[in-house]
C-alpha cells in the first residue's frame, strides 16, 4: 500500500515537473567550452524556443538534454528523469540537425525501424507510421526509397519519425533548415497542433520570425549561457518608433534621447521603449527644433531587435 | 546491463541495409558464377587428358588433386568474405556518426552497447550466412564433379567465417574511431601482413630459427586469421595428403596451402579471448565517443 502511494506520488511530481530543468549545465571538450553553464525551465505543454548565434551551444544543449553526451558538469532534468534516462527516451521525440537517412530504406521503413527502437507495440506501428506520414504531407510517398527524396522531403521524414508514438516533449532541432516557404508553413503548422495536442516542443532555431510566430517562451544563449529567458511579452515588452528627419544638428538630435532609447543612423533617428502617446510630442519637438520631418514609422520590437540588443549588451 | 530486444532490432537493420547494397548483390552474383565456373573445373579433373576425352585418373590421386584445388578455391572465398566483411563494417559506426544518424537511433530508449553489440551481431550473422553459404554450394558441386567431401566440412566453414568474423571485429573497432576508408584499410592491411608473418613462422620451424617462430606466434596472436586459414586448410585435407606433407618434414609449415595438424586447443581459446577483447574494447570506445 505504501509503496503504491510511492508511487502514485512519485507519478504526480513527475506529472507536475517541468518538461525540461537544468542548473549549470555544462560541457568541456578539454579546454574548449561548448557549454558553459545552462540554467533554465521550460514549462509542459509549451512551445520553447531556443535561440542563440552560431557556436553558442545550442545542439551541445540539446544532446545534453537527450543524452547523448554525457555532462562535465551540472545537473538536468527531463520530463521529471535526469538527463540520460533511458526509459524516458520513450516519451522523447528528436529531429537531430542535418542528418542523413539511411538511402536505400523507403520512409516507411526507416519509420518501422524507429517505432521498434522507441518499443512501440508491433500491432501501432502501421497506423503510428500512417498518422506520421499524414501529417508531414508524404502519404503515397513513404513506400519510395529516402534516396528519391528531396532534402525537403527528408526533413519531413525526419519530423514524422520524431512525432512517432506521440512523445510528451519534442526536441526539433533547426526543423525548417531545408524547407521551402510551404514547407515552413507546414512545420509551423504541425507545431501548433503538436501544441494543442498538449505536447511540449523544443524548438531550436536560427529564424526568429518563424520562433516568434510559434513559440510561447524563449531562451537566449551566448556563450554557453542563457543571457535571457521568458514568454514573448515579456521580452518584447518596449515599443520602438524611427524618424525621417534632416535639418537637425547632432546636439539637437541628441537632445530627442530625452524620450527614449536612441539610435541615430544619420537619417533615421529610432527612439526605444517610446510609449504610443508620446509619439506626437517627438514630432512637435523636432518641428519646434527646425527639423524637417519625412516619415513617422511606430513599430514594435521583433525578436530580432532584442536578439541582437542582447547579444550586443553581452559582449 | 544492455537487453536483448534492442541489440536483435539493430541486429536486423545492420542486415536489412547490408542486403540492400549493391555489393552484397554483386559477391552474391559473383560467387554463384565462381562455384559454376569452379564445378565445371573440378568436372575436369577426373580425366588425365582433353575436355572429358581421356581415361579417368585413380581415386586417390583425385581426392588429392581436388583437395588441393578446394583449398585454393576456398582462399579465394575466404579473401572475397575476408574484403567483403571489413567493406561492410567499416563505415558501419563511423557513417552513422558522419550521417547523424546516430544520433536519431540512440536518442531511442538504447543504450550505446546495445547498438554496438546489435551491429556486431548483424555482421556476424552475414558473414556466418556467407561462409555457410558458399561452402555448402561448393562442397556440393565438387562432390558432384569428383565425389571428393572434405574430412571436417563443418570445421571448414567454421574457420572460414572465423577469418571473415576476426577481420570485421577489428574493422567495426576502428569504425568507431576512424572514417570508414582509414577503418577498412588498416584491417585488410593487417591481414595480409598476418598471412605474411604465418609463412615466416612456417619458415622459422622448417630451420630452427626462434626469432622468425616467435613472428609467426606474435602475428597469431594479434590477428588470429591465418591460425584460422590454416586451421580450414586442415579441415579440408584428406588423411593421404596429411601423411605426405607429415613425411614431407617440417619445411611444409611455411607453405600457405598446406596444414599437418588441426588448431591446438590452446588457439582456439585465445582466438575466444580476442573475441571477447574486441568487442569489449569497442563497448569502451564508441562509450566514451563524442556524437
Amino acid at each position: 500500500m505504501v509503496d503504491l502511494q510511492e508511487r502514485q506520488a512519485a507519478a504526480a511530481t513527475a506529472a507536475a515537473s517541468p518538461a525540461i530543468h537544468c542548473v549549470e549545465l555544462s560541457k568541456h571538450y578539454g579546454r574548449t567550452v561548448a557549454l558553459a553553464g545552462l540554467t533554465m525551465t521550460m514549462p509542459r505543454g509549451e512551445v520553447f524556443g531556443f535561440l542563440g548565434p552560431n557556436g553558442a551551444g545550442k545542439t551541445t544543449a540539446v544532446k545534453l538534454l537527450l543524452g547523448l553526451v554525457e555532462p562535465t558538469g551540472g545537473e538536468g532534468w527531463v520530463l521529471g528523469k535526469q538527463v540520460g534516462d533511458v526509459p524516458t527516451r520513450r516519451l522523447v521525440g528528436y529531429l537531430p540537425e542535418l542528418f542523413r537517412y539511411q538511402p536505400w530504406l523507403s520512409g516507411e521503413e526507416v519509420m518501422r525501424v524507429h517505432c521498434e527502437l522507441a518499443r512501440l507495440r508491433r500491432s501501432s506501428w502501421s497506423e503510428e507510421v500512417g498518422k506520421a506520414l499524414d501529417l508531414v504531407g508524404l502519404t503515397g510517398r513513404g513506400r519510395d526509397k529516402v534516396r528519391t527524396y528531396s532534402k525537403g522531403m527528408q526533413q519531413r521524414l525526419g519530423i514524422g519519425v520524431a512525432l512517432l508514438g506521440s512523445p510528451e516533449l519534442v526536441f526539433l532541432d533547426e526543423p525548417t533548415s531545408a524547407l521551402d516557404p510551404v514547407g515552413r508553413h507546414d512545420v509551423r503548422q504541425i507545431i501548433h497542433h503538436l501544441r494543442e495536442g498538449g505536447t511540449s516542443v523544443f524548438l531550436n532555431s536560427h529564424l526568429l520570425t518563424e520562433v516568434e510566430m510559434v513559440c510561447d517562451r524563449v531562451a537566449m544563449i551566448d556563450h554557453g549561457r542563457v543571457i535571457a529567458t521568458g514568454t514573448l511579452n515579456e521580452l518584447l515588452s518596449g515599443n520602438a518608433c524611427r524618424f525621417k528627419v534632416s535639418g537637425l544638428d547632432p546636439r539637437q538630435r541628441s537632445s530627442l534621447a530625452s524620450f527614449g532609447n536612441r539610435d541615430d543612423d544619420g537619417e533615421w533617428i529610432i527612439l526605444r521603449g517610446l510609449p504610443p502617446e508620446h509619439v506626437p510630442d517627438v514630432v512637435d519637438e523636432i518641428v519646434r527644433m527646425g527639423g524637417r520631418l519625412y516619415a513617422v514609422e511606430p513599430r514594435h520590437q521583433t525578436l530580432e531587435d532584442r536578439f541582437l540588443q542582447l547579444l550586443g549588451e553581452d559582449h | 546491463m544492455p537487453e536483448l530486444q534492442p541489440i536483435l532490432t539493430f541486429a536486423k537493420l545492420t542486415m536489412w541495409e547490408a542486403s540492400r547494397r549493391r555489393l552484397l548483390i554483386a559477391v552474391a552474383v559473383l560467387t554463384l558464377v565462381v562455384v559454376g565456373a569452379t564445378g565445371w573445373a573440378f568436372f575436369q579433373l577426373r580425366y588425365a587428358s582433353g575436355p572429358g576425352g581421356g581415361p579417368e585418373i585413380g581415386e586417390v590421386a583425385l581426392r588429392v588433386l581436388a583437395a588441393q584445388v578446394l583449398i585454393v578455391v576456398a582462399f579465394l572465398f575466404s579473401a572475397v568474405l575476408a574484403l567483403m566483411s571489413v567493406l561492410v563494417a567499416a563505415p558501419t559506426i563511423s557513417g552513422d556518426v558522419e550521417s547523424n544518424l546516430a544520433l536519431g537511433l540512440l536518442a531511442r530508449p538504447v543504450r550505446r552497447s546495445e547498438y554496438v553489440l546489435g551491429r556486431w551481431l548483424g555482421l556476424a550473422a552475414l558473414v556466418v550466412l556467407y561462409a555457410a553459404g558458399s561452402a555448402v554450394l561448393e562442397l556440393i558441386v565438387v562432390d558432384w564433379a569428383t565425389g571428393y567431401v572434405p574430412p571436417h566440412p563443418i570445421e571448414l566453414i567454421v574457420y572460414v567465417a572465423g577469418v571473415g568474423l576476426v577481420l570485421f571485429t577489428l574493422a567495426l573497432l576502428l569504425s568507431t574511431r576512424l572514417a570508414g576508408m582509414a577503418a577498412g584499410f588498416i584491417p585488410l592491411t593487417c591481414y595480409f601482413m598476418a598471412w605474411v608473418g604465418g609463412i615466416l613462422g612456417g619458415a622459422g620451424e622448417a630451420i630452427g630459427n626462434q626469432e622468425l617462430i616467435a613472428t609467426g606466434v606474435v602475428s597469431k596472436l594479434l590477428l588470429p586469421t591465418d591460425g584460422l586459414w590454416r586451421a580450414a586448410v586442415y579441415a579440408m585435407e584428406p588423411a593421404s595428403l596429411v601423411a605426405t606433407y607429415r613425411a614431407a618434414g617440417s619445411g611444409i609449415a611455411a607453405f600457405p596451402f598446406a596444414a599437418t595438424d588441426g588448431p591446438p586447443p590452446a588457439f582456439l581459446v585465445w582466438v575466444a579471448v580476442w573475441f571477447a577483447a574486441m568487442i569489449g574494447l569497442t563497448l569502451w570506445s564508441f562509450r566514451r565517443r563524442e556524437i
